[in-house]
This record gives C-alpha cells, sequence and structure tokens, in this order.
C-alpha cells in the first residue's frame, strides 16, 4: 500500500494555502498508510541552507533549540518534534550537531525543502506540524504501510537525496539489497533497512556524478528491479516516474491554478475545481515533470 | 428517481441496489470513493455524476450503470451481468474476471483491462494499455484505438477486436482472419456500445493458437 500525494501551485492562491490543502489530500490517503506519515515543503527562507533536524528525544528539542542560538546566527523554529534552523546553515553548524548531539538526525538540507516525518497516524502528523499554517510554492507527501522494513521515523518518507531534492515511493523494490551494497562502496552510507532509502540513495550518487534528474531516473529504470510509484521533489517543482509493470497506482491532475499527483484521486478531489481539472493516470516508464523557471538552479 | 449524496457514505447506496425491486438511482459526489454502486442485483438505472474510485460497479447483474466521469481502478470487477458505461477513462484491470454483461469505456482504459475475462464483453473507444486481455478466457474485447504491449498474453477463448495499432502481442496470441460471423458479432457490439464513427471493417482479430493451454511436451520450455 502507501499512499503518495504530491500539490504544485501554479497560482499564488494555491500557494498561499499550501499546507492545508496538502494536509487534507494527505488524511485522505490516511487508509493507504495509517503507520506514518511525512512532507517535503518548498517554500523561500532567509538567504542560505536551512536545516530540518530531529531530536529522537523531543524533550530536548527546547535545549537543542537554545544551543543552537546561542552559537550561531540561525533562525530557530519548533514545529512538532523537528526543529527548523534557517540561514547560513553551512557545513560547519552541520559538523557541530553531528558532535554535538549525535542521537539528531538530519532531516533535510537545502536552500528551499523543509522535511517533515515520523510514526504516527497522517491525522495527528498533520495536527502536531501545524501543517495547515504553511505557505510555499509546492510540497510532497506520503502515508506509510510498512512493507519491506520497521515502523519508524527514519524508515518514513520523504527521503532527502541531496541539497533540496527529496523522494516519496510507493511499491517495494526487490533487489534493493545487493544495490545497497555496492553503494556503500561507492561511498554511501544508510541509516536503515529500508529499500526506499536505497531508492533515494540511488538517485543522490548519480546526480553527484553529473546526471541531471531526467538521466538519474532513466538510469533507474534500469537499475531498480520491483515495483515503484515515485515523485520526486526538486528546489523548482517536482517529478513522477512508475515502474514499467505499474501496478502500483498514480493520478495525475493539472487546473490553471495547480498540478497535482496522488495515488488516488479522491485526495486531489480535495482540492479547489477538482471537478473541472485535467485527469489522467501517467504511462508506464514514462517521466513527467513540473519546473518554476525562475527557480530552477 | 432517488437521489443519493455520497458525502454521507456509500453504503446506503449499496444496500439500495441490493434490493430486488428495480430503481432508478441518481448519485452527487462519488469524489473517488472506493465501491460505488456494488453488488447490485436488479434492473437498476443508475447514474453516477463525477469520478469514482477502486471497483465501481463491481459483481453487477442485471442493472445499468454509468459514469459520468474517470474510474479507478478494478470497474465493473466480476461483473455478471448487465452494463457499465464510463464516459471518460478507466484505470487498470477494467472488468477483471467479469462473467457477463457489457462494460463500455467512452475513453482510455489502462492496463490490464479484461484480465481473466470470462464472458463479459467490453468495448473501449480509445486505448488499451499493456497486458490487457491477459489469460482471458471468453467474451470479447472490443478496442477502438490502440492496444498495448503483450495484448493477449496466455489468452485461451476470448475475443480481441482492435482497430488501432497492436504494440505487441502476448505469448500465444495471434491474428486470425474476421470471418462473416466475427463481423455481425463485432458490428451489433459497436453498435450496443453507441460507437457510430466506425463498423467492423476496420478491426483486426486476435485469438489464441491454443499452443499453450493443450499440454504438448515440445513445449515443456514455455510452460
Amino acid at each position: 500500500m502507501c499512499g503518495i500525494v504530491g500539490l504544485y501551485a501554479k497560482h499564488d492562491c494555491i500557494g498561499s494555502q499550501l499546507g492545508s490543502l496538502l494536509s487534507k489530500m494527505l488524511v485522505q490517503m490516511g487508509e493507504r498508510g495509517p503507520d506514518s506519515a511525512g512532507v517535503a515543503v518548498y517554500r523561500d527562507g532567509p538567504e542560505g541552507l536551512k536545516l530540518s533536524v530531529r531530536l529522537a528525544e523531543p524533550q530536548r528539542r527546547e535545549q537543542f533549540a537554545s544551543a543552537v542560538t546561542a552559537q550561531f546566527a540561525c533562525e530557530v523554529s519548533v514545529l512538532g518534534n523537528h526543529v527548523l534552523l534557517q540561514g547560513q546553515c553551512n557545513d560547519t553548524v552541520q559538523a557541530w550537531i553531528k558532535a554535538q548531539y549525535p542521537d539528531a538526525d538530519i532531516m533535510s538540507v537545502g536552500q528551499r525543502v523543509e522535511i517533515y516525518k515520523e510514526a504516527s497516524h497522517p491525522r495527528d502528523f498533520v495536527d502536531k506540524h501545524a501543517l495547515n499554517e504553511i505557505t510555499g510554492s509546492h510540497a510532497l507527501g506520503h502515508t506509510r504501510m510498512a512493507t519491506e522494513s520497521a515502523v519508524t521515523t527514519l524508515g518514513s518518507h520523504p527521503f532527502s537525496t541531496g541539497h533540496d531534492v527529496c523522494l516519496v515511493h510507493n511499491g517495494s523494490l526487490s533487489n534493493h539489497n545487493r544495490l545497497r551494497q555496492s553503494l556503500i562502496r561507492a561511498g554511501l552510507q544508510f541509516k536503515t533497512d529500508n529499500d526506499s532509502e536505497v531508492a533515494a540513495g540511488y538517485l543522490s550518487h548519480r546526480m553527484r556524478n553529473g546526471d541531471s534528474l531526467r538521466s538519474a531516473l532513466e538510469s533507474a529504470l534500469q537499475d531498480l528491479d520491483g515495483f515503484y510509484t515515485f515523485a520526486i521533489g526538486t528546489r523548482s517543482g517536482f517529478a513522477v516516474l512508475r515502474d514499467p509493470i505499474a501496478c502500483k497506482p498514480a493520478v495525475l491532475a493539472e487546473t490553471d491554478q495547480w498540478v497535482a499527483m496522488a495515488s488516488e484521486y479522491r485526495a486531489i478531489a480535495q482540492l479547489p475545481g477538482a471537478e473541472h481539472a485535467d485527469v489522467w493516470e501517467p504511462e508506464p516508464a514514462r517521466i513527467y515533470t513540473w519546473e518554476r523557471e525562475d527557480m530552477a538552479a | 428517481m432517488t437521489t443519493f449524496d455520497l458525502c454521507d457514505g456509500v453504503r446506503p447506496l449499496n444496500a439500495c441496489l441490493h434490493e430486488a425491486s428495480a430503481k432508478s438511482v441518481s448519485v452527487v459526489n462519488p469524489a473517488g470513493r472506493h465501491a460505488i454502486a456494488v453488488g447490485a442485483v436488479a434492473a437498476h438505472d443508475v447514474s453516477i455524476d463525477g469520478n469514482v474510485g477502486y471497483y465501481c460497479g463491481g459483481m453487477n447483474q442485471h442493472a445499468s450503470i454509468a459514469v459520468h466521469g474517470n474510474a479507478g481502478p478494478g470497474l465493473a470487477e466480476n461483473i455478471m451481468s448487465g452494463r457499465v458505461h464510463v464516459h471518460g477513462d478507466a484505470s487498470q484491470y477494467c472488468a477483471a474476471s467479469g462473467h457477463g454483461g457489457l462494460v463500455v469505456v467512452d475513453g482510455n482504459a489502462s492496463s490490464r483491462c479484461g484480465i481473466s475475462m470470462k464472458g463479459v464483453d467490453i468495448v473501449v473507444r480509445g486505448n488499451v494499455g499493456h497486458m490487457s486481455a491477459f489469460m482471458a478466457q471468453k467474451g470479447c474485447l472490443v478496442v477502438c484505438g490502440d492496444a498495448g504491449e503483450a495484448l493477449g498474453d496466455s489468452l485461451y477463448e476470448a475475443r480481441l477486436f482492435v482497430r488501432g495499432d497492436v504494440a505487441s502481442l502476448g505469448a500465444d496470441c495471434v491474428e486470425k482472419p474476421m470471418e462473416t460471423a466475427h463481423c455481425v458479432q463485432l458490428d451489433s457490439l459497436l453498435l450496443a456500445a453507441g460507437v457510430t464513427d466506425c463498423d467492423s471493417s476496420a478491426f483486426r482479430r486476435f485469438g489464441s493458437a491454443r499452443e499453450l493451454y493443450h499440454f504438448n511436451i515440445d513445449n515443456t520450455a514455455a510452460y
């Protein structure tokens, strides 16, 4: 199972309610994935990199936030069990977090992306992270029904695959163990036994070695064995890819104001004007992308 | 005419369709919900305004169900009789395992359309996706557009009619000549589906080579 949702605002009136619309979509997909939930939201903030950090012990987040503020000139805010650090969160900040807070996980790094995720029902997740109030240009979300590895926050989606890039996956990969070994030999590190983390690692590895997102996905069609519908978030938009057998569902829809993808139409039905949208099923093994040219790197 | 607003849930609608006396029913706000108009047992006339989710019209007997929108996976799964007509597109495994009746898709049907069909007739005015009519046993699949890869893989005795291109044929599926009886049957299906812009002369017929399902020691490697 698992559910995927994605929303891309073509108009400010959608961007200004991005979080609340995505929340409705995510909750609709709660039945497909009651184990865990997560989102990647893309929005502008202070100049420089921002980090989304999750502490293993949530009660330490206030103390962590004050320690960061004392040490660095970052803007710090707390969302649910995550702490968002914005503005010049360079390698020094990241190294300091790893040294001082070894139990902290940096969920995302980028100029625009913020990833929040945890092992809880999508309805509770949305409330806890005040997702309804978030604005932005585009966002992805995932509801998980675990099949390949344990129900943990680290096993939840989205998976960060480098600065401003992340992956959500519905499906199961059958060659992830072998592929994980070869990626470890190439220098990658993995935190879980999760198959989707391997897919995310694979895409980061290809892109770090010079592939564009499109060429990395074309290689994935050759190298990943199993079932998948992927949605990949980038700084400026998102991409969707289904495996050639295409057992896992996916629906795309577009109006003058938004582009949306979801595992099922009933998530898209939550959006304004959905009844008049162009709705279609993405073809197997075909890469679909939407990008805002003014935001492309 | 009874109207069901599915914002109040799907069960009252389905309970009504499980009654033996035929009714005329209008359905609003489907919003992609699952299992809409499933298990009808009488000659109801059902009109659904909007897009439906998984398994709409499943196990239908006698009822005529019209979807004024698109349908999710498993449309009319295991249909026994009656008619299910989708005016938009249908997602994967449309009319899977259907025993009888007629399923009409005005748009495209995606992968595995008519998988394991057992007597249902399916008319798709657009294209069908890959692995359509996989292991199809009985009934007709009519495709007015193109068919995707591996059409009719491991086919039994279903008849496949395609007007457009076929990306590839599955194992044991072959082209066969269109004889008069096939043209008569196909024209009557097109008429029943309301297709008036083409006739049987534009179609090719595909069926089973019957090499796979009769055991043959020379085919051991293919089993």
